[in-house]
């Protein structure tokens, strides 16, 4: 593991007793001392903070911001030419072939747009944007850390730091000075909750992370709570619940593709995978990615292969994301089953140590989301 | 009480041997979230996998230390899988075997051996 990065924050985990594990390239914790399930349920009833440094930030500029967006609409399916100043959307990479490379947020930060990206895709899609991108200058950003402030204290939390935290909706962005320094904040998360996001110059990341943490209802969260976080969210984890074999309907992300880029839109089309993309938002995917509830106490894992039927050989889907939602009580999951299927209400069947266990077919998220609109 | 190289306990109990794992293991494990239990009345050979655990992380197999019959279990794993994490010597025991061959039990670690291998 010679090779493996480290955060900025990386002592701070240590010193705080973090579990470190390699992940995307990078030691990161896991977990801390109180544990996956306690920093679960403090960050639903608090706030917790995350470092999601291992994470890509990338200014994409242009002559102007119309030309960066312009040529970013030309990657993904998303409306980013009529994005207002000091807001930010949810969009994702296609390929040719409609699956999806990676998703990502981005954000109109007046004359450049600022994304951020999956740490275990960051250099490909750099190298995507940078390849195909014409007029404009890429630049992955490597000196600041990232941050999370998630949870239902989080405004409050910032607030303290600097009050302009307060008026911030979710999805809007602005440039606020904490303890210090200029740092780049959206509000929005990975966790269902209100919260921050947080770009931070590196030399001031432990200084800003240790004031979040002295305030009372902040403790440090890692990986494996942000996991089950945002499965509760209902959120996608790429390389998992969506990939390069999965569109964007089947993945049940339509809601990410604005009427501009549908067929009979001002600017229908033009992005990779656009024929087999818009025809199933037409037509309807053959498969859909669903909410699963497992009816008894035992997680369904990634990969636990889904029947319509406890006697059929015919496999009809799998769970892409699974496990034991702390704040629901029980296993969740999330998986692709046939369209006839993906109705609320249904019933199949999931495998485990060879039998088949009743799962009901569930809309998500599994926990209401706490944005503050 | 005995111990085992993957963790669990065993204490006999008249002529019985209860089993479970050590706190050792619930903390490498996390905090559980299910407990699958064998049926009463099984006859199980050593190595048998006779328990799964799941945690938040992932699923482990527990395996049976001893030949013999199951002839309970702790039920009360089913609703409150959190017992083996707080107390796991205690109410987080997991089932008790009726041993055919109790000298098998002899040949495992004592707490001070146990307490130098995780050490």
């Amino acid at each position: 593991m010679s090779d493996t990065l480290q955060t900025p924050l990386y002592d701070l985990h240590v010193a705080l007793g973090a579990k470190m594990v390699p992940f995307a390239g990078y030691a990161m914790p896991v977990q801390y001392p109180m544990g996956v399930m306690k920093e679960h349920t403090h960050t639903r009833e608090k706030a917790g903070l995350f470092d999601v440094s291992h994470m890509g930030q990338v200014i994409v500029k242009g002559s102007d911001f119309a030309t960066a967006a312009k040529a970013l609409e030309t990657l993904i399916p998303a409306n980013v030419l009529d994005l207002e100043q000091d807001r930010q959307r949810y969009g994702f990479f296609t390929n040719d072939t409609g699956g999806i490379m990676d998703d990502l947020m981005f954000a109109n930060r007046g004359d450049h747009l600022f994304v951020v990206v999956n740490a275990a895709c960051k250099q490909a899609d750099i190298a995507h944007m940078q390849s195909n991108l014409d007029g404009v200058t890429v630049t992955e950003i490597t000196d600041r850390a990232l941050l999370a402030l998630q949870g239902p204290s989080a405004e409050a939390v910032l607030a303290s730091l600097n009050p302009r935290a307060a008026t911030m909706r979710f999805m809007d962005v602005a440039t606020l000075s904490l303890c210090g320094a200029e740092c780049w904040v959206s509000r929005s998360g990975y966790t269902g909750e209100d919260g921050y996001e947080i770009s931070v110059p590196s030399d001031h990341a432990t200084i800003l992370a240790q004031a979040l943490l002295d305030h009372p209802d902040v403790a440090p969260i890692g990986l494996g709570a942000r996991d089950s976080l945002r499965l509760e969210g209902g959120l996608c984890l790429y390389g998992h619940d969506i990939d390069t074999h999965t569109t964007p309907p089947q993945a049940a992300l339509n809601w990410a593709i604005p009427k501009a880029r549908r067929t009979g839109g001002a600017r229908a089309g033009g992005f990779p995978g656009a024929a087999i993309i818009l025809d199933q938002i037409a037509n309807g995917a053959s498969t859909k990615r669903v909410g699963l509830l497992p009816e008894g106490r035992a997680p369904m894992r990634e990969g636990v292969q889904l029947f319509a039927n406890p006697d059929d050989d015919a496999v009809i889907g799998h769970v892409t994301s699974g496990g034991f939602g702390p704040t629901v009580g029980g296993p969740i999951a999330m998986g692709y089953v046939p369209t006839d299927k993906a109705v609320v209400g249904t019933t199949i069947f999931g495998e485990l140590r060879g039998k088949r266990l009743p799962i009901r077919v569930t809309t998500l998220p599994f926990t209401p989301a706490n944005f503050k609109r | 009480m005995k111990f085992t190289e993957e963790h669990e306990w065993l204490l006999t109990e008249g002529d019985l041997i209860v089993v479970g794992i050590t706190e050792h293991a619930t903390t490498q494990l996390g905090d559980i979230v299910f407990v699958e239990l064998p049926e009463v009345g099984t006859t199980v050979t050593k190595d048998d996998e006779v328990v799964v655990i799941e945690s938040v992380k992932a699923a482990s197999d527990i395996l049976t230390p001893i030949d013999g019959e199951i002839v309970a279990v702790n039920e009360a794993l089913a609703d409150t899988p959190a017992l083996a994490n707080e107390d796991p010597l205690g109410n987080g025991w997991f089932f008790k075997i009726k041993p055919s061959d109790p000298s098998q039990v002899d040949a495992y670690m004592d707490e001070a051996a146990y307490k130098d291998m995780i050490a």
